[in-house]
């Protein structure tokens, strides 16, 4: 009667990698649409791209109970406090997507009206540029966020380690696949 | 073919315009009582009030006695009745512009008016709340005005990765 | 009970004074004088000529029996950054005061900077629920100030395509609609049908979304081989799914009671505040751009203009459902009556030369690269042109001081006048039919902000 007997009532592997495999396969998004981005988004969400197979498809609507703000559109000077307000309601662990070209650059427009890429304002994981980007470029954003968070570190805290503007290229984190990920390849 | 409606104040200039049946061009102070005259004569909705900021175009063609100035407010209206379009181009002002609010003909024309003083300072007087609409509420300035530039980040192109 | 630290009250405040716009926010009752609270009517409309029934008044209600309710600007109602304050008693909205802006994108100033080909990229983000149309209404002002002539096969192509369209754009508005009262699988139908539209356009146009498609001289490509075929499928699959639809929602009676009889609005207020689209034909009033002032080949087409009759909720959906089966029918027509010919206009000024010149000819080459990079001069003047788009009347103002680029644009968003007409519809409502209310309303965020 040992450990022998128990062997197919067991498994057993390293912590880190329960908690990651925990933590990306239920990343619930904050609904943050701002624009047309939101509308493919939402057609991501729907019944030809379902993100449901990941686990996403649960759009909270309150950021404390979310895990990832997708930023879907062209934010405005106007809206910039109120996205900082959302970004610092969620609780850690939270990740940001910046999807399409108004958020991650200010897209076509350079003006007076719109923030120049919504990491002035907070901390981006993975930019998914298009505009809109198809529902196809945002899962694949969807699963280079997954592939980070796999091979990512769980007890550091991101807002203090990370830099909001990648000044000095040295302090970066890299993971340890390249961030190009075959989609559905397991490892 | 339209024309002016019988109790419309006298003296307002019109002209021939593309999509629209009539151009008018009253005066600051005939402003309201025309618009008052076509509402009466069968332009149920007022569609659209805009401004627009004439500094870099100021010679612009306008029909014989009409002083152009630096800003204009345009008006469209429609009559679904008679089915016409007509539009209604004051000449606001220079340095302060400032026009009749047509708030208390058409209730409509509230937000637009909004805009317009938001984007260009464009007072309305008898408005009953003339404030930023579109910008916050701290901005400075009236961003569609010609001297305000656009506010563009000169885009700084790095080199480009080598092939992998 | 232990109170909280000055850390946090400091911190509240800090949020507060952040994301708060001052004037533009809905004032407290004790600080809006009695003739404002008689003028508002649970409005920030203020009606001036409408008989107000003073005992619907209640200025006698007291300051602390009323909340002040801040509703977005980010919420779950997919409308958009919208910003709703509301004032309730209980449950039932007193008044309510929009707070737009957050999407303001300054497109009207980028207008100025962009050439007359680059200004479609431009105007198809305003409403990015029916791009095309936004597309068509600039390129006819654009062509109203040119004086050209836009051959017969690209004027049948546009008018497909915005009818497309259309039925693209309400059929987003039947999903979102769904979601807001409850009904997820009408969100999963009406986004499932919408891609069969969205995969045609991705053929033709080469983008699901803000195609560039409609540019001033025709449209930017052929339709592509087997078209026919792909409208015919588009047009025959939502045809019979429209009747599931009916049997979802329209007779059923939770849908129902939810909608009939909720935020009513007459005629004479819809044409007051300048209400256009399904909210003012949901009043009766026959009006509809493309019957009335037909643009394109709408004239040589059959189709039915619906019309309501309470100017309810239930009205606004059932005319929007019934429009899809009227773009339908236009579609079809327009498939078999598309006539042969050039998709674009052949008059140099505004056309280059096609692709293949390019390599053989000096003349082409340059022609091609002044049209790119400078663009076409367009003469001076002055034009408002208006279509029908989804939401009403989207009307272009177009300045041109005879460069390659326009002096002012200015587009009339639907959206942005039929918001004036929210707080009216909400007065007296639940919360619950708010929401609904402002989905009726369909409002884009991106062309009343632009």
């Amino acid at each position: 009667m040992g450990l022998e007997d128990l062997q197919h009532n067991f498994l057993t592997g390293q912590l880190e990698d329960l908690v990651r495999w925990a933590r990306r396969a239920s990343v619930w998004p904050a609904s943050f649409g701002l624009a047309c981005c939101a509308i493919e988004m939402m057609a991501a969400g729907a019944a030809d791209f379902d993100l449901a197979r990941y686990g996403m498809e649960v759009f909270r609507n309150s950021p404390r109970q979310a895990d990832l703000m997708i930023v879907a559109g062209r934010v405005s000077q106007k809206m910039a406090p109120v996205l900082r307000q959302v970004y610092d309601q969620m609780m850690e662990p939270k990740w940001v997507i910046s999807m399409g070209v108004c958020a991650s650059t200010g897209g076509l427009f350079n003006n007076y009206a719109i923030v120049q890429g919504v990491d002035q304002i907070v901390p981006v994981d993975v930019y998914a540029p298009g505009c809109p980007p198809s529902p196809e470029t945002l899962m694949h954003a969807i699963l280079t966020l997954h592939e980070q968070i796999r091979t990512g570190e769980i007890m550091q805290r991101r807002s203090e380690g990370r830099p909001t503007h990648v000044e000095d290229a040295q302090n970066l984190w890299t993971p340890e696949v390249p961030v190009a990920v075959r989609v559905g390849t397991p490892k | 073919m339209t024309s002016l409606a019988p109790s419309a104040p006298p003296g307002v200039l019109t002209s021939d315009g593309l999509a629209a049946d009539l151009v008018c061009f009253p005066t600051r102070a005939q402003y309201f009582a025309l618009v008052e005259s076509f509402k009466n004569d069968g332009f149920e909705m007022c569609v659209d009030v805009c401004g627009v900021d004439y500094l870099s175009h100021f010679d612009r063609p306008l029909p014989e006695g009409v002083v152009a100035t630096r800003f204009e407010v345009v008006t469209n209206m429609l009559s679904l009745s008679k089915r016409e379009r007509v539009r209604i181009r004051v000449q606001a002002g220079d340095d302060e512009p400032e026009v009749e609010s047509l708030f208390a003909l058409y209730s409509g024309v509230e937000a637009m008016e909004r805009e317009a003083f938001d984007l260009f300072g464009i007072i309305f007087t008898n408005h009953p709340d003339l404030t930023r609409i579109l910008m916050p509420e701290d901005w400075e300035g009236h961003p569609l005005r010609k001297d305000y530039g656009v506010g563009n980040v000169p885009v700084q192109f790095k080199e480009a990765p080598g092939p992998r | 009970m232990s109170e909280p630290t000055v850390r946090a009250i400091e911190r509240d405040e800090l949020l507060v004074a952040e994301t708060s716009e001052g004037d533009q926010e809905l004032q407290r009752r004790e600080n809006t004088s009695t003739s404002e609270l008689g003028r508002e009517i649970g409005a920030v409309l203020r009606r001036n000529d409408l008989h107000i029934d003073p005992m619907s008044i209640d200025v006698e209600r007291r300051d602390d029996e009323t909340m002040i309710i801040n509703m977005g600007p980010s919420h779950p109602s997919t409308h958009g950054v919208l910003r709703l304050m509301l004032e309730l008693d209980g449950e039932y909205v007193l008044r309510c005061k929009p707070v737009i802006g957050y999407l303001h994108t300054g497109m009207e100033k980028t207008a100025e900077e962009l050439s007359y080909i680059q200004g479609a990229t431009n105007v198809t983000r305003m409403d990015y629920l029916s791009p095309v149309i936004n597309e068509l209404n600039y390129s006819l002002a654009v062509e109203k100030l040119l004086g050209i002539e836009v051959p017969e096969r690209a004027v049948w192509i546009r008018m497909m395509m915005s009818e497309l369209n259309r039925m693209s754009s309400h059929l987003v508005w039947m999903a979102t609609n769904g979601m807001d009262l409850g009904s997820t699988s009408m969100m999963i139908y009406g986004l499932r049908e919408r891609e069969l539209i969205l995969a045609f356009f991705e053929k033709t146009a080469g983008l699901r979304l803000n195609l560039n498609y409609v540019r001033p001289g025709g449209v930017a490509a052929d339709l592509p081989d087997g078209w026919k075929d792909d409208v015919a499928v588009i047009c025959d699959t939502i045809d019979e799914r429209t009747y599931e639809y009916d049997q979802l929602l329209t007779g059923q009676p939770i849908f129902r009671e939810r909608m009939v009889g909720v935020a009513p609005i007459t005629a004479e207020e819809a044409l007051s505040l300048s209400v256009t689209g399904p909210v003012l034909r949901s009043t009766g009033v026959p009006w509809d751009l493309r019957r009335t002032m037909p643009y394109l080949a709408y004239d040589q087409v059959e189709f039915d203009v619906i019309v309501g009759t309470y100017g309810d909720n239930f009205d606004r959906y059932a005319i929007r459902l019934n429009e899809i089966r009227e773009s339908i029918r236009i579609v079809r027509q327009c498939a078999e009556r598309m006539p042969g010919g050039d998709y674009r206009s052949q008059d140099p000024k505004v056309t280059p030369p096609p692709r293949a010149r390019i390599g053989e000819s000096m003349e082409a080459l340059i022609h091609h690269f002044k049209l790119f990079t400078e663009g076409f001069h367009v003469p001076v003047g002055e034009v408002y042109s208006a279509v029908e788009s989804p939401r009403g009347e989207i009307g272009c103002y177009l300045v041109s001081d005879g460069s390659a680029k326009p002096y002012r644009l200015h587009v009339r968003g639907p959206s942005f006048v039929n918001l004036q007409a929210i707080p009216l519809l909400m007065r007296g409502g639940s919360v619950s039919d708010a929401i609904t209310t402002v989905s009726t309303v369909d409002p884009v965020l991106g062309e009343v902000d632009r």
